[in-house]
């Protein structure tokens, strides 16, 4: 075998530090002239296809990709200059229908087909939509054994074993390649894109394509009905000594 | 200028350029940053001692160090209060 071909799917968010604005007509989120950056979660994907070739584990390819906008390029440079080889692109405008997480799941089956990928690192969620859904189903539809939530990857051979992360504990899964794998937040801790490397990855090779390459032509099938804010937190009261505490917590029925 | 070590002197403003790329996110605001970091570089502009400006590039190194690291706990603890409920 000669070496692994890692595919890392990266999608362009709202960048976290940002407050979301609910648009008025109540059907999205404002995204117009906001800033947006790497989903985070796949930043730590990226990250874990590194480490992964740092630790010698036999690699071919760090093949990071994405489906979005025009500006889903700069992601995918930042993941270049962190040190994914190349990158394709597939330009979904921001007029034509948004593609959901089933739509993405049979994009990325044709994309891992294409490439020949037999390692698939995915975020466990977007932090936009918080689906949770995409790695699930891209391994659904090829088949491929799945962990989710991995706080630990280690492959030796073909052999997988990822420790994950469950309510209230840890769960340790073993599989052979090729596999799927969604990343959690301690997985490990993404370097930061820096100039110099920005720079070099301009020179590294992006490729641009649409759905109908693939021979999607994916129709949305969930309606949004409304988006809201939630609502405002309650200020709390100061009360005067302890009878009034009790009568308010009673008043409250926590009593 | 001709006397100083040109090498160094491009190591300085390498890592001055790379700083500046690096407050782009600063959360106090680019120029809050930027002004502080020019104030910096400028206090140390009479050093002309090879080995006191090779130990103000590790200093430097080292700042660059501690801000990827602020910037990375900022985003690691915001996630951590989103997505972890413990």
């Amino acid at each position: 075998m000669s070496g692994l071909r890692i595919l890392v799917p990266i999608k362009r968010v709202i960048d976290y530090a940002v407050k979301p604005r609910v648009n008025r007509a109540q059907t999205a989120v404002e995204t117009a002239n906001v800033k947006h950056s790497m989903n985070p979660f796949d930043e730590l994907s990226i990250e874990e296809a590194i480490r992964l070739r740092e630790r010698k584990v036999p690699i071919q390819e760090i093949v990071a990709f994405s489906a979005g906008p025009a500006k889903s390029q700069d992601i995918l440079r930042t993941a270049m200059a962190m040190g994914a080889d190349r990158s394709i692109h597939v330009v979904v405008e921001e007029k034509d229908p948004q593609l959901e997480p089933l739509g993405v799941a049979k994009l990325l089956k044709k994309v891992v087909e294409e490439q020949k990928s037999d390692l698939v690192i995915l975020g466990k969620q977007s932090i936009d939509d918080d689906a949770s859904q995409t790695g699930q189903m891209l391994a659904g539809l090829l088949g491929w054994p799945q962990a989710t939530q991995a706080s630990k990857v280690d492959i030796s051979d073909k052999t997988v074993t990822v420790i994950k992360e469950v309510d209230g504990g840890v769960e340790t899964i073993k599989a052979n390649l090729p596999m799927i794998i969604t990343t959690d937040l301690r997985l490990n801790e993404p370097r930061y894109a820096s100039l110099p490397n920005i720079m070099k990855a301009k020179k590294k090779p992006l490729e641009k394509k649409t759905l109908k390459d693939y021979g999607l032509d994916e129709q949305p099938r969930l309606k949004t009905l409304k988006v809201t804010e939630p609502p405002p937190r309650k200020g709390g009261v100061k009360v005067d000594d302890v009878d009034g505490m009790i009568s308010k917590l009673k008043e409250l029925g926590a009593l | 200028m001709a006397a100083v070590n040109q090498t160094l002197r491009h190591r300085v403003i390498n890592i001055y350029k790379e700083l500046l790329f690096l407050g782009r996110e600063y959360p106090l605001g680019y120029e809050y940053y930027r002004t502080r970091l020019h104030k910096a570089f400028a206090s140390q502009q009479h050093v002309t001692d090879e080995e006191q400006i090779r130990k103000g590039i590790e200093r430097a190194e080292f700042v660059k160090k501690e801000i990827e690291a602020l910037y990375y706990l900022k985003r690691y603890r915001a996630l951590r209060q989103r997505y972890d409920k413990v």
